[in-house]
């Protein structure tokens, strides 16, 4: 549970952050009037807070999940599966539409509405092509012999390539509709947030391959071990 | 002597708070039924968390019928009293007290107690319900499922949990419950999501973290842990699915069933069960810091007085929700993990204990010199200190090592989790719904049908599980069907069993005279007015009550103090709202 | 006034109970009278903390109750006070804290001449299996299980051949030795409990968990599972008797090894199977 309990410690570290901002060690029964709420006059969108928080959940699920994976390795049973070369592509594509959608939302600050709504349309290609890319991967692997039930290591894989591409769906899904709204008309405050808010997501997306990518590699478990040796 | 409670002629700066653009019902169906007004979803989840909460009521009453009379009831077989205390904690602890504290109280308080007009995302928190209700469905299916639900115990544990062995293994009983589980915990973050950005973002003009009652901290904190929390059971349910249906094995390790080898191999057990203690016991805070929350602002108002040591309480919820993140491994003593975890969890866990007795104290400590009004819901506050004071200090057994090695899957563990975490939450909810129902509905609950709910009810369960650590102590294993014949327990003990279970008969049946209450009420109950308890916090402050859609009116409140100034000299009434910036009052010395 | 009463009678009435009830643990048959202790002084420190608190609480409501014309104090903390009882439920903590962990090093840490005893769980019964001559226990396999092979021992291994084994049967144990109970499990989790004892642990599938204790006195006790292991989990029983040294060694003559077993199911394999169906 190690992955998790240091996942958690960010995020304690985070609240404790915001925590230490908020006065706690005020008195409230002395202050009376409100010009002790110190709330600056432009606070930050509640979508983006959200954002932030849902991203929190959803660290938690991975590194949970990531734990149970280090722990259920230690099994003698554990054999693990060549990656498919795919996977190398398949990263490159999920970093372009990464790239593309940080480049829509500069384009959305800029106000240039065509370069936004291309650059959307350009990441929602890349984020589907990512997703057949994987599904060719999945492919490839069951093809060759790698089943879901066949060894831990590949139902691992399955699960959390699947978890992944789920959470790439539901990015998909947001993307899709802003790029409807967006193709529909000139774009508003509002959609100029979305276009930020998607291109987090998918940073954030791109960060958790990349940690996923690094497991089935076997790179994270040597930087696991390389830590313990630095421990011990 | 100096005036420190000036600020009252300043200018009102700016509004941190955009005044949020309010989606408008259009009909009837959008209105009440798929309704995006987080005081309707509150009703909603309320309802329906109790009515499937009557369901595990039954349940009990089935356990103890078998358990105090066995041998008496042919319907219940072991198959049926497996699903039945399966079935029954699992409703209990989800769908009925995470539920109902955070879907439930949180959507009603938090907007009206923040000074907001609703949630900040309203849509999300209406999807937040109909999975939430997808999910009880799901629940309630499993039992006309072929084979029944399933009676694998509320833990789950594999392997026995998907083995023929187990009601409900090999047929649909656990593949519903734990696709419930995931329905459950999706509709949840989008609630949970809305509770904490609505805290963070939505709080009307003056109203900072540590003006808010401690209420909202108490949900506020529940929800965060709840969020990082709920993933660990998802994972796990995730996970548990696949070895069941797609024949993975996270959790299987080889097996001979029944003199049969199956499939799986090398899984651990063990691992399924630190995830789910992982999420297990921080859900224990999840229904507990609400509770206290909640139970904090019911002994402030009708005691008059402001509650002790706000601050120490605000820390000692945050302390709490971090803690027990680092305590869930005590569930696990004597599973078969490294035992030198035992050191390092027996510590946390009892280190735990320090900022919950610290709030314990400073509850009593609010009844002293106070102006004790023994209203219900005072008296649920007080049932609840005693009740929760009693499973807390069992805690400190259970989570000292050693002492729980005998002491573990005994009935004494069933009789602690009870009392903390089943009779005392649930004090503060019935002490919570006789408090907020006049601003729910604009009646009074009747008191004289309160009384005997109260009594019944407290006196009750105290004498159906405090007697029960006691059979636990004996050495009488939890989770038997039966007793049958064991040398070393004495034939009082099945004396005690069957006046436990009278009680529980009884204590059950109290909650059907406060349905009723709840129903005759409506209609008939005394009318309330807006601010039946005189109390300070901003929901009593509406300019409609029941408040209407965005809360309101024109102007959002703007808060002037904290949330509890109850019987400050000098005022002329001995409560002065949050939102009243009332001139002229002069402090003492003896304030700081 | 109801209420104040009710209180006193609760708080008196949980003492009195715990003080005149008939129901308490079973007398000790093993060394581990150091976690009763513990127990007893836990007993003592939330006991009084208890019967504190309500009291109190009785006391404020006779005292602050609502009549007309009482005001409330207006307090909002007082650090000092706030201090003083932190501290004091510290030491509290720390009072049964410190015993606790200094017995569960104990309970841990195995003695080097504690003889090793394996018990087995299985759906919805127990076995046992004992060192023969070499005083080692033969390593052992899920895999390997078989019907004329009930306990997956591995054949290979010349340590397992003379180990005893004792299905569904009693399990002996001699006084005063300390024992060293290694425990397994073919399919679910199990938990070897015996209440006299006090010692228990969970069997896992897939790996072997361990406890210790020193029978400390002779007679018969109930073997019972304390982990849910489907709808047998109450049948499952068992007995452990503890014997004197002489009636310990009486009862091993009579135990039969593994290759004794092998042997007799090799003449008559039906009569293994028919045996095992009728369980």
């Amino acid at each position: 549970m190690s992955v998790a309990v240091i996942f958690l410690t960010l995020v304690a570290a985070v609240i404790v952050w915001w925590l230490a901002q908020q006065r706690l060690a005020s008195r409230p029964w002395l202050e009376v009037g409100h010009r002790y709420d110190r709330r600056s006059g432009a606070p930050l969108p509640a979508a983006k807070i959200g954002l932030g928080v849902f991203l929190g959940v959803v660290g938690a699920l991975f590194s949970l999940a990531i734990s149970a994976y280090f722990m259920r390795m230690a099994s003698s049973d554990w054999g693990s599966l060549p990656l498919p070369a795919l996977l190398w592509v398949n990263t490159g594509i999920l970093a372009v539409g990464s790239v593309t959608l940080h480049r829509a939302k500069v384009e959305a600050e800029r106000r240039d509405d065509e370069a936004t709504r291309t650059a959307l349309l350009a990441a929602l290609a890349g984020g589907l092509a990512f997703l057949v890319g994987q599904l060719f991967a999945w492919r490839e692997l069951t093809a060759a012999g790698y089943l879901l039930a066949g060894n831990p290591a590949n139902s691992f894989f399955y699960l959390l390539t699947g978890m992944h591409g789920l959470h790439i769906v539901g990015g998909l899904v947001a993307l899709g509709r802003l790029t409807l709204r967006a193709w529909g008309g000139p774009l508003d405050r509002r959609m100029r947030l979305t276009v930020e808010l998607c291109a987090i997501y998918w940073h954030f997306m791109l960060f958790v391959w990349l940690v996923l990518f690094a497991l089935f590699s076997g790179w994270a478990s040597d930087v696991v071990d390389f830590c313990r040796q630095l421990l011990t | 002597m100096v005036d420190v409670r000036s600020g009252i002629g300043e200018a009102l700066p700016p509004p941190e708070v955009e005044d949020v653009e309010l989606y408008h019902p259009h009909s009837w169906w959008t209105r009440y039924v798929f309704s995006q007004d987080a005081k309707i979803i509150a009703i909603q989840y309320a309802t329906t968390a109790i009515a499937i909460g009557m369901v595990a009521l039954v349940l009990s009453w089935l356990i103890r019928l078998q358990l105090g009379f066995p041998g008496t009831f042919d319907f219940i077989d072991a198959d049926a009293y497996y699903q039945f205390i399966t079935m029954h904690g699992m409703i209990m602890v989800i769908y009925l007290l995470t539920a109902l504290f955070l879907g439930g109280f949180g959507n009603y308080l938090i907007p009206l107690m923040v000074g907001a007009r609703d949630m900040v995302f309203p849509y999300a928190n209406m999807l937040s319900y109909w999975i939430y209700l997808l999910a009880v469905l799901v629940l309630v299916a499993s039992f006309f499922a072929p084979g029944g639900p399933t009676g694998a115990g509320w833990t789950l544990y594999p392997p026995q949990a998907v083995l023929s062995g187990t009601p409900g293994g090999k047929d649909w009983g656990i593949i519903l419950m734990l696709s419930s589980l995931i329905i459950f915990i999706i509709g949840f973050t989008m609630g949970g999501l809305n509770y904490v950005v609505t805290v963070l973002q939505g709080r009307a003009r003056g109203m900072t973290l540590m003006r808010l009652p401690l209420t909202v901290w108490g949900i506020f904190t529940a929800t965060v842990m709840a969020l990082l929390a709920f993933p660990a059971l998802f994972v796990a349910c995730v996970m548990m699915l696949f070895d069941r249906l797609l024949g993975t094995s996270f959790f299987m390790p080889a097996i001979v069933e029944m003199g049969e080898q199956l499939q799986h191999g090398g899984g651990s057990p063990i691992l399924f069960q630190h995830l789910f203690w992982f999420f297990g016991h921080p859900e224990v805070y999840i229904v507990a810091l609400p509770a206290f929350g909640i139970v904090s602002d019911l002994i402030s108002t009708h005691a008059r007085k402001n509650i002790f040591g706000y601050r120490m309480m605000v820390w000692a919820i945050v302390i709490i929700g971090g803690l027990s993140f680092i305590v869930w491994a005590h569930h696990m003593y004597v599973s078969g993990m490294n035992p030198y975890f035992g050191f390092f969890f027996a510590t946390t866990t009892l280190i735990i204990a320090v900022p919950t007795a610290i709030k314990v104290y400073n509850w009593v400590l609010t009844l002293w010199r106070g102006n004790i009004h023994l209203t219900l819901p005072m008296l649920f506050a007080l049932g609840f200190i005693v009740t929760f004071v009693n499973g807390g200090l069992t805690g400190l057994f259970l989570g000292n090592v050693v002492v729980d090695v005998p002491l573990s899957d005994t009935m004494f563990v069933v009789a602690h989790f009870h009392m903390v975490m089943g009779v005392a939450p649930i004090m503060v909810i019935f002490g919570a719904i006789y408090h907020w129902y006049p601003k729910i509905t604009g009646r009074m609950l009747n008191e004289a049908l309160g009384q005997i709910h109260f009594w019944v009810t407290f006196v009750g369960a105290y004498l159906i599980f405090f007697p029960m650590h006691y059979v636990g102590l004996v050495g009488v294993p939890r989770r038997y069907y039966e007793l049958g014949e064991m040398a070393f327990v004495q034939e009082s003990v099945h004396s005690l069993n069957a006046f436990i279970s009278v009680m529980a008969l009884i204590v059950g049946a109290a909650q059907i005279v406060f349905l009723f209450n709840l129903a005759w009420s409506l209609r008939h109950g005394r009318e309330a007015g807006g601010n039946p308890w005189r109390a300070t916090t901003l929901e009593w402050q509406t300019p409609e009550t029941p408040p209407p859609h965005g809360n309101w009116g024109k102007e959002l409140p703007v808060v002037y103090r904290w949330a509890y100034d109850y019987s400050v000299p000098g005022a002329p009434e001995d409560f002065i709202p949050q939102n009243q910036p009332t001139p002229g009052l002069v402090t003492h010395e003896t304030a700081s | 006034m109801a209420v104040v009463v009710i209180l006193v009678l609760l708080a008196a009435g949980s003492v009195l109970f715990h003080l005149l009830s008939p129901w308490w643990w079973t007398p000790i048959a093993s060394n581990w009278n150091y976690i009763d202790n513990t127990i007893i002084i836990t007993f003592w420190i939330t006991g009084i903390a208890f019967t504190a608190v309500v009291l109190f609480m009785a006391y404020c409501v006779l005292r602050f109750r609502h009549r007309p014309g009482n005001t409330a104090a207006y307090e909002p903390e007082n650090r000092k006070l706030e201090g003083w009882l932190a501290t004091s439920t510290t030491l509290g903590v720390a009072a049964m804290l410190a015993p606790g962990l200094f017995v569960w090093n104990q309970y841990i840490t195995v003695p080097q001449d504690a003889a090793e005893v394996e018990v087995i769980g299985q759906q919805w019964l127990w076995s046992f299996r004992l060192p023969g001559a070499d005083g080692r226990l033969g390593t052992s396999e899920t895999r390997d299980i078989t019907p004329e092979n009930t306990l997956g021992l591995n054949r290979n291994d010349a340590a397992s051949l003379d180990d005893l084994i004792i299905e569904g049967g009693e399990l002996h144990l001699p006084i005063g030795k300390p024992v060293k109970v290694l425990l397994r499990s073919v399919d679910v989790l199990h938990d070897f409990y015996v209440p006299e004892f006090r010692a228990k642990m969970d069997m896992v599938p897939g790996m072997v968990t361990y406890f210790w204790f020193t029978p400390t006195r002779t007679g018969t006790f109930e073997i019972l599972c304390a982990e849910l292991c489907g709808v047998g989990h109450p049948q499952m029983r068992g007995t452990v008797v503890v014997d004197t040294e002489e009636d310990y060694q009486a009862w091993l003559a009579e135990q039969q090894s593994f290759s004794q077993l092998s042997a007799s199911s090799e003449t008559s394999p039906a009569a293994t199977i028919a045996a095992a169906a009728a369980r």
